[in-house]
């Protein structure tokens, strides 16, 4: 690095540092504090902003994780350390809890139903379930451990159509990704994920088919800002936090 | 040690190195449940992710050995800016991370990729998803380690035999597939052996260019991150098993071969 780098990166973290402050300072006397949120990969776009908002109302600082509920729930009994946990099935949320680590009950704070996500203006005319085990149609089911695996299994045996997926991706936003990038016809998705994701189209899955997704969200035991984590948890009870999530195409509780 | 005594500080540091690198190791063995060791081995899914690695690391290999000694020979044989170029393209991979590869793969050999959609439009052949596609990962990950063996193997010849061969005669393909080639078996060796321990080890160009499908693109890497989350057992198991290949791989070769590189 020359000096002048040197100095020019300098000036920016300064520059970063000051607007974080700054920003902060002008909108909330509160104290800054740190949140560490664990949550399924379906909700990134909704947690996004309510994370933005907790910032600026609590000056709570969220940084969250996002990963397939079952690579969470992994790392929470491997001891990793956070202070929220929200799970895209109560599956898991149980298997946490067994493990002792929730600090209080958890709350269902948000129901999804599935889609089958397709490229723009369905190419490939996929219009039901049946219609994914077309042969040289390339499916991307999230694996049976992911529970968006799992949902897509009980829709597919509702629908009584055996599918032989491509791919059996580890988060369903890889699934998401796989359509998107054209690499796949098509996959079974949540319906936040392509109310969220300009790139793929979603066809319809009956109600007789579907399933619905419950959400569950908890304090975790190890939490080291319990208080933030209880702000966060009613934000995303309260009407302002449903009603963020339903515009990220989840259903309020 | 014959060269003098080590300074206490230096000794206390490698201590602290070696020891790093040795308790994950105690921790895999000494956490492993060995009661159900033998039920996981014998559990279908693992043997189907066990065949489909060896079938796509040593596909890999062969492929690697296919286009990799020319590669090294070529490499060996330009000087100059091509060459830092060539070598450059020929090491990236190594110091790429392999799910940039993978993506890069992609996008590449993907249905709308570069190649792939040519591919896709004339032939109609997809690649992702495809047991082709976990041996063009763990090959474009794994053929540096061989093209730099056989490099260094070539680079250390003394030309003159090339030279003899010529004097007497021998046209530039006898010549390499005569003398060249003969005199670089140890390197060969060695480096398709780090290739293929390499390729046997791949996880992130896989994944993410391959998919995930038992059977198909599961390979044992892959098969230990699934089952990590749902059956620990097998993930530690399979996870021995790699230990295994790879501590076998370093006793067979020993110092001798790692030499060359």
């Amino acid at each position: 690095m020359t000096r002048r780098s040197v100095v020019f990166a300098a000036l920016l973290l300064l520059a970063a540092c000051g607007g974080q402050t700054g920003g902060a300072g002008a909108i909330s006397t509160l104290p800054r504090t740190n949140l560490t949120v664990f949550a399924a990969a379906s909700l990134k776009p909704p947690f996004d902003q309510i994370g933005a908002r907790i910032l600026t109302t609590k000056n709570v600082s969220v940084t969250s994780s996002y990963a397939g509920t079952q690579t969470l729930t992994a790392q929470l009994t491997q001891g990793a350390p956070a202070d929220v946990f929200a799970s895209a099935d109560t599956a898991h949320m149980t298997t946490v809890q067994t493990a002792g680590l929730l600090s209080g009950p958890s709350r269902l704070f948000a129901h999804n139903k599935l889609e089958i996500a397709v490229a723009r203006r369905n190419p490939k005319g996929v219009h039901t379930l049946a219609d994914l085990t077309r042969s040289g149609l390339v499916v991307v089911l999230a694996d049976p451990s992911v529970p968006a695996g799992k949902y897509a299994q009980q829709a597919l045996s509702m629908a009584h159509v055996t599918v032989h997926p491509a791919s059996l991706e580890l988060q369903v936003t890889g699934v998401l990704s796989k359509v998107a990038l054209g690499e796949a016809d098509a996959g079974i998705v949540y319906v936040s994920d392509i109310v969220t994701d300009g790139r793929v189209d979603g066809i319809a899955i009956p109600d007789s088919q579907n399933v619905i997704a419950e959400y569950p969200i908890a304090a975790l035991k190890g939490a080291s800002n319990s208080a933030g984590a209880q702000a966060f948890i009613d934000l995303v009870l309260s009407p302002d936090g449903q009603a963020i999530l339903q515009g990220a195409g989840f259903q309020g509780v | 040690m014959s060269q003098g005594r080590v300074p206490a500080a230096l000794l206390a540091l490698a201590g602290l190195g070696l020891l790093f690198f040795l308790l994950p190791l105690a921790g895999l063995i000494v956490r492993a449940p060995w009661d159900q060791a033998i039920g996981a081995i014998e559990s279908p899914e693992t043997g189907t992710a066990l065949s489909l690695s060896l079938f796509c690391s040593l596909a890999a290999t062969a492929v690697a050995l296919v286009l990799g000694i020319p590669l090294a020979f070529v490499l060996s044989k330009t000087t100059g800016h091509l060459r830092s170029v060539m070598r450059a393209l020929t090491t990236l991979p190594m110091v790429l991370p392999p799910v940039v590869g993978g993506v890069a793969l992609l996008l590449a050999f993907g249905r709308k990729g570069l190649v792939g959609s040519i591919l896709y439009q004339a032939f109609g052949i997809q690649i992702p998803f495809t047991t082709a596609a976990a041996v063009m990962a763990e090959t474009f990950v794994a053929m540096p380690f061989l093209v730099i063996a056989v490099e260094g193997g070539l680079r250390s010849l003394d030309p003159r035999y090339e030279e003899a061969a010529r004097a007497l005669g021998a046209r530039g393909w006898m010549v390499f597939a005569r003398v060249t080639l003969p005199l670089l078996r140890p390197a060969i060796f060695s480096g398709a052996v780090l290739c293929w321990a390499r390729a046997l080890g791949e996880f992130g160009a896989t994944i993410t260019f391959a998919g995930n499908f038992p059977g198909r693109t599961q390979t044992v890497p892959v098969a230990v991150y699934v089952a990590l989350e749902t059956r620990p057992e097998s993930g530690i198991v399979l996870s021995l098993i790699l230990l295994a290949v790879s501590l076998a791989v370093l006793v067979g070769m020993r110092d001798r071969w790692l030499g060359a590189l």
